[in-house]
Parts: structure tokens; sequence; C-alpha cells
């Protein structure tokens, strides 16, 4: 029996992939109406199972829920068993005993959803596992990148910070390079991890060549306890080399797209003159974040069939 | 009552025989190898057309948990496995708890092996004291009541200062020191192998070269004092190429490879995603590494192919692979992953597989003064015979190890242990325990 899991772009298909962009597409009428509700998926359940802090994200699913007429059900680790020392599979098995249709992760070991997509009769939705995949955040970056006249086809698109430990960068350059974009990846190299290039993107070093002639600038949030890890020397120091301001951003294409997965640190990877400029798609981002996931869980709750429109 | 095993190929590298011949047990020991022996009133018969005979096969690391992990393994299934997998030898690391690092739990881990009375159960005792890698543990006392080598395995000696005195000690003792080479300050965290895959998996890796540094460590301060030093899994190729080239310099140490770092490698994790029946430490890694090991294998460089046989119940392993426990159980499936893996896929020879599957393990532990690890008329009896034609598959709910965590589960495989005889005695057959 097919599965309608989403646990990774490494092994969704371009066609799949457009599929769901499509299918946002028809759905932005919905965020826009008075009443934003639509009785799709009246009746189904689905579980957020968020073992990593999120606001945006599992907002953002919640959201997409109930502009559906999906009940959710919220659980996560500050209000669960899993304190108790409870494993994540009991968790999970103990979340469907209840009757839900769906379960969306978040979890900070790499391949959790894999391993309760083993274990589970209902789809999973990967909502960031580890290091691994953020699928429906690279999702929501190639929907506003579409948007905005990006045609993947020979674009560039610059991911800039620290790709090691990102997971949305390993999602985007699947997603990506399979509609045919040119992926560059740009970080101190302590923050790249081996073979990079593996992943089907360009490694390059010096962050103006990564911008230079890019399509889309993606910075990535860098996270600040890195450097007492000892990743990177200083703050001050990786501005300089990785940051995007006015002077980088020049070296893009005109009109390049500004993009960030957000939570950003103003004044660190990114300037605020960039971040709340009119290059700057960012919000637009967070926008798109529901349609995408309104489409991925349509996908997984709808046994597959067209969205028929509202 | 004697044994006579009829039509074998006999394969006992010490005295250089690879060839069909019968040969014959009496009071526990092999009392003659020839053609034709004729069979006497009291022999019972075992047909050996077609299998080989050979000399029970001799693990020098492997993990029995007991004390203190019997949930994992106990010293009674553990010497099960270890029968149904053809060895009759077996010796235990430290790391148990409480750890074996006295004369009162060497003493223990003895008592229990015979009690089981299945194999020999030898205990290494820890190099350190609590495993802590602080203080030197009574390696003279626990060498007295019967440990036969000393290490800290499951984890390095972080100090050289501790591991060069651990070295002088092993020049009183006549015991090897067994070194887990691993860096900690690059594998802290880590749970596979620094490279392609992790990045693609997403999951932290250990560069080679934590292994690499400490194994050069370890032999460097091994030629400064002297001693009796081992290394343990080599799971990388500069590792390999670094004992090559320090043997061909006149150093002098012995170096062991497991079945799974010579047959598998980190793209079994892109077929198996997070299977943690992979996590294992040192991590397979990528297939030019396996390649070298295997290299290494075959000239020379590496001595041994030890299990490092590392039980887990399914708690510790149906988990987040980051989570799960690292180690693979391995008596079970050594020999056939050993024999499909060299001998049939890559053309080693018979007598060198055992060589270093029985031969060399038992002169690295000083068992060669009492005639283990060959067939030699007055040995003991302790001989495997296995099937080199029969495929199998590897089915985890055959085992006897309470350990089910194995890549290998439903490979197909040959060389497959068929009887095995401890002390003379037939402690496996058919593949059945008797």
């Amino acid at each position: 029996m097919h599965r309608w899991d989403l646990l990774g772009l490494e092994n969704t298909s371009a066609s799949d992939i457009v599929w769901i962009l499509d299918t946002a597409k028809s759905m932005s009428d919905i965020m826009t109406r008075d009443i934003k509700k639509v009785p799709t998926l009246r009746g189904k359940s689905v579980c957020t199972l968020f073992f990593e802090p999120s606001t945006r994200t599992r907002s953002s699913f919640e959201l997409a829920c109930k502009y559906l007429s999906a009940d959710t059900l919220s659980f996560s680790t500050t209000t669960s068993s899993v304190r108790k020392g409870e494993t994540l599979a009991d968790t999970a098995l103990n979340i469907q005993a209840m009757g839900i249709d769906a379960v969306v992760i978040r979890h900070q070991s790499s391949g959790a959803p894999h391993y309760l997509a083993q274990k589970l009769k209902c789809p999973v939705i990967n909502a960031g596992d580890g290091m691994h995949e953020h699928p429906t955040q690279a999702l929501l970056d190639m929907y506003t990148m579409r948007e905005h006249g990006v045609n993947f086809e020979g674009a560039k698109v610059a991911i800039i910070g620290d790709i090691a430990h990102s997971r949305v960068a390993r999602s985007n350059a699947w997603g990506l390079t399979k509609l045919g974009a040119h992926v560059v990846f740009c970080g101190p190299p302590t923050l790249i991890p081996p073979d990079a290039d593996k992943l089907g993107a360009e490694v390059v070093a010096d962050a103006d060549e990564a911008v230079r002639d890019a399509d889309v600038v993606y910075m990535l949030r860098l996270q600040l306890e890195r450097q007492s890890g000892g990743l990177f020397p200083s703050v001050r120091e990786y501005r300089e080399l990785y940051g995007l301001n006015r002077r980088r951003l020049a070296l893009a294409k005109r009109g390049a797209l500004v993009m960030h997965p957000g939570p950003m640190n103003r004044g660190v990877e990114i300037e605020s003159d960039v971040a709340d400029g009119p290059q700057s798609v960012i919000l637009e981002q967070v926008t798109g974040g529901v349609l995408v996931r309104m489409a991925v869980l349509f996908r997984a709750l709808g046994g597959g069939n067209e969205w028929a429109g509202s | 009552m004697g044994w006579l095993i009829k039509g074998g190929r006999i394969v006992d590298p010490a005295n250089h025989l690879d060839r069909v011949m019968d040969l014959r047990i009496e009071e526990g020991r092999v009392a003659e190898v020839g053609e034709k022996l004729e069979r006497r009133a009291s022999d019972r018969v075992l047909d050996a057309n077609g299998l080989v005979v050979a000399p029970g096969l001799i693990d020098m690391h492997a993990h029995f948990r007991e004390p203190g992990h019997e949930e994992k393994e106990d010293i009674e299934t553990g010497s099960k496995a270890a029968v149904m997998g053809g060895y009759t030898t077996v010796a235990c690391m430290a790391n148990t708890d409480p750890v074996c690092d006295n004369a009162a739990v060497v003493r223990y881990v003895i008592e229990r092996g015979k009690q089981v009375g299945l194999c020999d159960v030898l205990p290494i005792g820890a190099v350190s004291k609590g495993l802590k890698g602080e203080e030197l543990a009574e390696m003279a006392d626990m060498a007295k009541a019967g440990a036969v080598a000393f290490s800290d395995d499951g984890r390095p000696v972080t100090s050289a200062s501790l591991m060069m005195k651990a070295l002088q000690y092993s020049q009183i003792v006549k015991k090897p020191v067994i070194s887990h080479a691993e860096d900690v300050s690059l594998s802290s965290g880590t749970s596979m192998h620094f490279g392609r895959v992790s990045t693609r998996l997403g999951l932290r890796g250990v560069p080679s070269a934590g292994e690499e540094s400490i194994v050069m460590r370890d032999v460097m301060l091994c030629r400064e004092v002297g001693g009796k030093l081992h290394l343990a899994h080599l799971s990388s190729a500069w590792s390999v190429r670094f004992v090559r080239w320090a043997k061909a310099n006149g150093l002098r140490f012995t170096a062991e490879a497991t079945p799974h770092h010579l047959s598998l490698d980190h793209d079994y994790l892109l077929e198996h995603p997070y299977d943690t029946n992979a996590k294992v430490n040192p991590p397979l890694r990528a297939p030019e590494d396996r390649a070298e090991v295997c290299k290494g294998l075959s000239d020379g460089t590496i001595d041994v192919i030890a299990t490092d046989h590392a039980p887990h119940c399914v708690d510790d392993k149906d988990l987040e692979f980051d989570q799960a426990a690292f180690g693979i159980s391995g008596l079970e499936t050594a020999l056939p992953v050993c024999y499909t893996t060299l001998v049939q896929d890559m053309g080693m020879s018979l007598s060198s597989l055992i060589t270093k599957m029985s031969l060399i393990p038992a002169q690295i532990l000083g068992l060669d003064s009492v005639l283990r690890g060959t067939l030699t008329p007055g040995a003991r009896a302790d001989i495997v015979i296995f099937d080199p034609h029969t495929e199998r598959v590897v089915d985890v709910g055959e085992f006897q190890s309470k350990g089910h965590n194995t890549p290998f589960a439903g490979s197909k495989l040959r060389g497959w242990p068929v009887h095995t005889f401890y002390k003379g005695n037939l402690v496996m057959t058919e593949r059945r325990l008797a």
C-alpha cells in the first residue's frame, strides 16, 4: 500500500514537488477569504508531535489543519510523558491508538520521522529532524521563489551559513536541484559537512563569489552557541565573512530575492536594512508555509486525490 | 569413548595441512590425523564428507556483558552463541559492571565459564581502575588470576602516559595490551563515519583521523618502551597503511579486524537509512577503507579476525539512530561472513582464514604453548567443522545470543559451522546445541 509520508525531499520526485507547489497555489485563495475554512479534511485528526521548541513551524502546521477543518492535537516534550522516560515509539503508538490520522513530527534526532514511519500505520510528515531534512521549509521556500518569478531551471540559489547543521540547507539542495536549479553552499569550512558537493550543490568558500549573479540569496540562521563549540572564532568575524549586507547583496542579480528561514539574528547573518528591504521575501515565506503545509496535509490525508478546489 | 571424524578436509595451518583426511579424538584430545584411519570399537563416527575440519575458532574480542548487563548477554548465552559460531575460546572484554579490573572479577568470569562448560571463557582485565583512564589496574594480580590480556575497550585510554605505563607493565605480565584507538575529542556525540553518508543522513560523523592518530600514538609508545601491543578493530585505510609501514620497519605488535569492517561500509546506511544494526564503534567506514582492511588482512598487515561481539537488547537498539547503542552481535555469523567475503568472494585460502581466526589469536593470547589453535596430536580436541557449500540465510530468530543486533540479518552466506567439539565433546551438532 502506498504511504503518503513526507520524510524528506531526497526521496520525493520532481513531479511530486511540483504537485505540492501547484496544490499550494490553488489553495492560496482560502487564506484571503472572510471565512478561512474549507471542509476538505473535516473529521480527520492530526497530531503535531514536537520534541524541539518551535513557534512558526508548529503554528503554521496547526493553522494549515484548521483552514482545512482537520482537528489538531498538540504534543510537545514539556507536556508529555517523554520526560518520564517513554520511548519515541511508545509515545507515537499511544497517540496512534487514540485514532490519529497523521503525525507531524519535529525531533532533534536525524531519522526520527523515518523511524516513526516504520512503526505507525498513519502517514508521517517531517517537520524537521536533527541535521537531516526539513522538507516543508524547502517546499515553502520554493513556493515563494516561484511566486516571485524564479524559474528554477538554471537559477542560482546561494545558501549561506551553517550548512553542516542545517536541515534547511539539505532539503533545499535536494528540492531545488531536482527542479534544475544551481545550488551554491557557502560557509566557514568548519560548518561545511564532508562531501557536501555530493548533495548536488557547489561548495564555495567566499561569500562574495557565492552571491555573485545569484537569483536567490538564502541566509541560514547562525546558532550562536556554535561559537562556544569552537566552530567559528567570533560573531564579528563571521558577520564580516558571511553576513549579508547591502554591499554584498549588490553582487547578486538585480532584484535577487533575499530569504531566511527564521528566526533571524539581525546584525549577525543578515543586516536589518537587507532583511527589511525591498528584495526581502522573508515574511512571504511564512505565508507560503501555511499553504504548502495545507497541500502536504491534503496529500497525506486525501489518499492521493487531486485538489478539486474549494 | 572417542570420535572418528571421517573424510573431512582438514585445515590445520600450524602443521601446513590442508587435505582430505580422518581425525581421531581420544580422551578429549586429538589422537591422530591421517588417511583412512581404522575405526576402533569405541569410536563414534562423524561423517565430514564435503565439510572442513579446523581447529576451534578463538575470538580475542567479545563482550559477554556478565556481570552486570545480563539483559544484553550472559556467559551462558554468550557461550552458546560461541559454539554455534564454531568458537571454542572467547576472550571477554572488561567493560562489565562491576568492571573486570581486579582478580575477583577475573576469577568470577572464569568460574562462570567453567560452570557453563561449552567453551573457554577467558577474561580480559581492564587497563585502568574502573575504566576511568586514570590509574593503572592491578594487571599482574589479574594475570595471575587468569586474565589473558588487558584493555579498556569500549573506550580508549585517553592518556598517552597511562597507555605507556600499561605497555611497560605488559612486559612483566607478558600479556598484550589491547588498544581501542579513538580520539574522544573527535568522536564525542558522533554515531557513524564522517563522510558523504553522514552528510546525507544528517548524522554526526567521526573522522578516521581520530582512530589513525591513536593507532600511531600507541605503536610509537610501544616502540619507545616495549611491551606487547595489540590493536583492536582497525577500520580505516590509513590505520592499515601505517601498521603496514610500521611492521615493515621492524616494529613488533599485532592488529585485528572484525568481520563487519571486512564486509560492510557506510553505504549500507544509504540502503538501510538509520538502521541501528549498523551502528558500531569504530563505524563502518568508506568502501576504500574496507578495501584496505581486506588488503591488510590478505598481506599479513592484520594478524587476526576478532568479532567484537557486542550484543544489545532490542530496547537499546530500537531507537532513534543517535540514541541507539553501538555494537553488532557477531559470534554466530563471523565464520560465514568471513568465509563468504574473504574465501568465496576474494579468493583467500582457507588456511589463511583459519590462521587468522584460530592460530594467531592463540599465539597472541599465549595459548599456543598448550597447543590451542591447532589439530596437532596431543592438542585438546577443540574443533569446528563447517560447510563451505550450503547457503543459508541469517535468521536472528535462531540466534543463541540475546543480541539480535546484526546488519547481516537476511544475508545469504556460506561457511556455516555444522559441528563444534570442545574438549572432545560434541557441544554443537547439525546446527543445534548438543
